[in-house]
């Protein structure tokens, strides 16, 4: 007889008791609805079921054969990084209150996952100077297409601009919406690792939004004051996507008139978990409130007067509007964002600024370290760079990586894969997990590699 | 309760970060891309942040408080094993641009989990990157455009028909793949109403999108028919896997003719739903769908060994970073060979524990489709509510004082006052009959006594709290400074 799975309870008698109340003979027999043409009639095709210690070994097994940054000294970023995520962060997220309920439908039950929600708001408004953030998209690139709807609907335009800078995930996945949304996407070049304002201009007449990276996927700071500027005089929605951890050191978004600002958060909060699930953060000013896309949370009062939280503005949502809604999104990454709260208010303001400083002080060290011991120089010498940056290795980067790997050290990302004429570049980066040490070591192996 | 931000004082911290002697001075930032205002974050010490989170929690109901029967949301139990093994190092801490020798676990893992779904769904090719049903849903949608503008037909077939049944997800994509939308009527046994569809699919159709069963828990007992009907209209047929965790091992969308599935990981195959996220959403496709499928896909190759291929002419592009949302991999992965071949008990259990409910429950409120159902039932409270006032919102918070979460309520959206109740397969009879016992004594109450219906909940920390106002005037964020004058506010107002 087959063992009891532990993951079900009936026994045969509450089974049998449980036929009987419905009034049939057999389980089978509540299948009736389904012709036999669609049943499948076999069993899955599918290995046995494993115990909770074979699954472990063999789960375990395959973990192994990957190669983590707690088994190579890693210098790759580009949209990813190895950012420190404190204990706090997992004991939060592993309470069962948290991780296994679902979205607040009904408030009275899920106040604390709402109040969360909305102390994450405020977090991402004070970091991005915006008025309004939504409860999390799926990620940095969704909350890109995410914008872009806002976008086409509050200027009524077809057309949006992205930046040649952005990070290319970002570029790509807002091509694929864009076929759905009926958009042309323009993109506006790179000159010297910035984009120009000059030559957006050309680009952002009649644009319904125009987006650009801050720092820029090559690490280097746009002029985004500039860029907003442009953008805003040809009467195109000026969008910011940022790094959450360089806003203690660069300006917020807000302050300098972007009217959106979004981005990744995986580097708040999250581990990099080869790609998922982490969060996209999305704010906004408070004009473009009731176009937001996603769940966002309000505050209100019960009927003692007590102060209380629920989901709001629910009417721009698909369970509402249906096909007039601001985005099909239902299920996001709430749990992601809340681990990006316990993140930030772990790190305070004053880490924050910290944590921003130390990352500038390490990728302006390996820079110079680079440069000293490999003889290795930066693509763009003349720009400010935040904790990533591109060097020029000379020879093909991804052999530059392979060789390096073999020494122990994963050096970078290989800019070749994304941007032409850019097969010998390495985009390197250095969180605060870098120590002086691991970035000499950087600097000798790629002197090993390169020479 | 205050927030975090009412508990912070300046100069207390939590993190203490390594500092690195003898580092050049960081350059400077230029003036005008300079951050001169810190933000507002909360300044608390490590316990205090561990206290406030924790007391949020206490405020909080998931699976592991209790019985958890939101209609549609398929509450159930989420292994524990699945967290230990999405937090191992190989996994949390591997960079998504790792080279593929360097990833050959993760991509081995993707891989298999492919293949499991495809059996399960009974399809040829699975891409896993979606990060939620929605995305699924849009990609899927996406699919059609692109399998239709490579026949020369997208100009032709402008129109996707949904059932009235359907989720809102379901016409917002719609919309958002930049088709038009043709509803159809379902019928007095709560099917797809097949006169109303023959009238509405033709050369101009595109796709079907069906939820099977439905969201009234019912199997569509003319699939056979509507699937004739699609097919010879030369449209393609896409399946919402919402209710998948009715028919594992029992029925497969690809043998009741669909074309396109998408699965959500997070409802079926246990990723927890985090309060509202992260989920999955994979789609599974028929071999004529598969050129068009996202890049990168995770492929076996000729050695053996797993990688990426991102040459892949057709594709409709990439609808998510990297190769999507992994963590939940890793858990779908780790439940899927807990069950293996007998995920077919799951799907039985689920339904044999929806009909017990309802069996038990059919007598107190009212039914709209007196059938056996699947998965869930959706009951509705409107004798009550003509008889006595009382609403499917009034039972619902009256639920929760009786320990329970209340169902889905108000959808699907043809039924009135509706109550739709999903059990899953979790759940020891003795909570069903708990819970039944509740929902009949709530029944029972709102004829003797409704204001303990009206005003509850009476045991929770808050009582009923008003939405309406929330839309009204919406606070989305604490206003710090001003926040003392807008609370104090009211006593003199």
């Amino acid at each position: 007889m087959t063992q009891q799975h532990p993951f079900l309870a009936l026994t045969d008698s509450d089974r049998d008791e449980m036929l009987g109340m419905i009034g049939v003979g057999a389980v089978d027999e509540l299948f009736g609805d389904l012709p036999d043409s669609v049943r499948l009639g076999r069993e899955l095709d599918l290995e046995p079921a494993l115990s909770e210690q074979e699954l472990f070994a063999h789960v375990a097994a395959l973990a192994e054969r990957n190669a983590d940054a707690s088994s190579e000294v890693s210098f790759l970023g580009a949209g990813m990084y190895d950012h420190y995520v404190p204990a706090v962060v997992d004991a939060i997220l592993q309470r069962g209150e948290l991780l296994t309920a679902y979205t607040p439908y009904q408030p009275e039950m899920s106040q604390g996952v709402l109040q969360a929600i909305f102390e994450y708001q405020t977090a991402i408004c004070e970091l991005t100077g915006m008025d309004v953030s939504n409860a999390s998209g799926y990620d940095g690139t969704s909350v890109a297409a995410d914008a872009f709807y806002v976008a086409k609907h509050a200027t009524g335009r077809s057309k949006i601009v992205v930046t040649e800078a952005t990070n290319p995930q970002v570029r790509q996945v807002v091509k694929t919406y864009a076929a759905g949304f009926g958009l042309e996407v323009v993109e506006a070049p790179q000159r010297d690792g910035t984009t120009d304002p000059d030559e957006l201009e050309r680009v952002a007449a009649d644009a319904a939004a125009v987006i650009f990276q801050q720092p820029n996927f090559f690490g280097c700071l746009e002029p985004a004051p500039d860029l907003v500027s442009v953008a805003a005089d040809a009467g195109a929605l000026p969008i910011a996507h940022v790094d959450l951890l360089s806003l203690g050191v660069l300006e917020a978004p807000g302050r300098y008139g972007a009217a959106l600002a979004l981005g990744e958060g995986q580097a708040a909060g999250n581990f990099p978990s080869f790609g998922g699930p982490h969060y996209g953060f999305l704010a906004a000013r408070s004009e473009f409130i009731r176009r937001m896309p996603g769940r966002i949370v309000g505050e209100t009062v019960d009927t003692a007067g007590e102060r209380g939280y629920v989901l709001t503005l629910q009417t721009r949502e698909q369970h509402i509007r249906r096909e007039k809604a601001t985005s099909n999104i239902t299920t996001n990454q709430t749990l992601l964002a809340l681990g990006g709260l316990v993140y930030l208010t772990w790190l305070g303001p004053q880490g924050l600024r910290e944590l921003g400083e130390t990352c500038l002080s390490l990728a302006a060290y390996a820079k110079q370290r680079l440069a000293e011991r490999a003889g290795i120089e930066s693509v763009f010498s003349t720009q400010t760079t935040f904790k990533e940056f591109a060097v020029r290795v000379g020879r093909n980067a991804r052999e530059v990586v392979a060789a390096a790997r073999e020494r122990g050290v994963h050096p970078g990302y290989a800019l070749g894969r994304d941007y032409e004429g850019m097969d010998d570049v390495l985009l390197v980066a250095v969180t605060e997990r870098r120590t002086p040490e691991e970035i000499d070591r950087l600097a000798d192996v790629l002197a090993e590699v390169c020479g | 309760m205050k927030l975090i931000y009412e508990k912070s004082q300046a100069g207390r911290r939590a993190s203490a970060l390594p500092r690195y002697d003898e580092l050049p001075a960081a350059p400077e930032i230029p003036e005008d891309l300079r951050r001169n205002e810190p933000p507002r974050l909360p300044e608390v010490p490590e316990f205090e942040l561990v206290r406030h989170f924790t007391e949020l929690s206490t405020r909080n109901f998931g699976v592991d408080t209790g019985f958890y029967p939101l209609g549609s949301c398929t509450m159930k139990y989420n292994p524990r094993i699945n967290e230990r093994l999405a937090a191992l190092p190989g996994f949390a801490r591997l960079h998504p641009l790792q080279d593929e020798d360097g990833a050959q676990g993760a991509l081995e893992l993707m891989w298999r989990l492919q293949e499991i779904l495809a059996e399960v769904t009974g399809l040829d090719a699975v891409s896993l990157q979606p990060a939620a049903g929605s995305q699924g849903e849009l990609t899927g949608l996406l699919l059609v455009r692109a399998y239709f503008a490579a026949r020369g037909e997208a100009e032709q077939r402008r129109k996707v028909v949904i059932p009235d049944t359907a989720h809102g997800t379901n016409p917002a994509s719609v919309t958002m793949a930049g088709y038009e939308l043709t509803p159809v009527r379902t019928d007095a046994r709560g099917n797809i109403d097949v006169d109303d569809l023959r009238g509405k699919v033709d050369e101009h159709t595109a796709a079907l999108m069906l939820t099977n069963p439905s969201t009234l828990g019912l199997f569509d007992e003319n699939i056979e028919e509507i699937e004739r009907i699609f097919h010879a209209a030369g449209a393609l047929m896409y399946y919402d896997g919402a209710n998948l965790n009715a028919v594992c091992g029992i029925s497969r969308p690809g043998d009741m003719g669909f074309d396109i599935v998408h699965i959500n990981l997070h409802k079926t195959f246990s990723q927890p739903h985090g309060g509202g996220g992260p989920g999955g959403g994979p789609v599974a496709v028929r071999k004529t769908l598969e050129p068009f499928l996202p890049v990168p896909a995770v492929v076996r190759r000729e050695d053996g060994g797993f990688g990426l291929d991102f040459d892949r002419p057709q594709t409709i592009g990439k609808v998510r970073g990297f190769t999507g949302p992994f963590g939940v991999f890793v858990r779908s992965y780790a439940y899927l060979r807990m069950w293996g071949p007998r995920l077919r008990e799951m799907s039985e259990t689920a339904v044999l524990n929806a009909n017990y409910v309802l069996a038990r429950l059919k007598d107190a409120y009212d039914l709209p489709f007196d059938r056996l159902c699947m998965h869930e039932f959706v009951l509705s409270a409107r004798t009550m509510k003509r008889e006595h006032g009382c609403t499917a919102l009034d039972v619902a918070k009256r639920l929760m004082d009786y320990g329970f979460h209340p169902p889905t309520i108000y959808f699907p959206l043809i039924v009135p006052e509706a109550l739709m109740v999903e059990p899953t397969e979790t759940e020891a009879k003795e909570t069903l009959d708990a819970f039944c016992d509740a929902m009949l004594a709530i029944a029972r109450e709102a004829a003797d006594e409704p204001e303990l219906l009206k005003e509850a909940p009476h045991h929770r920390p808050v009582k009923r709290l008003d939405e309406v106002r929330a839309a009204k005037q919406p606070v989305v964020r604490y206003a710090f400074d001003d926040a003392l004058e807008r609370v104090e506010a009211p006593k003199g107002a």
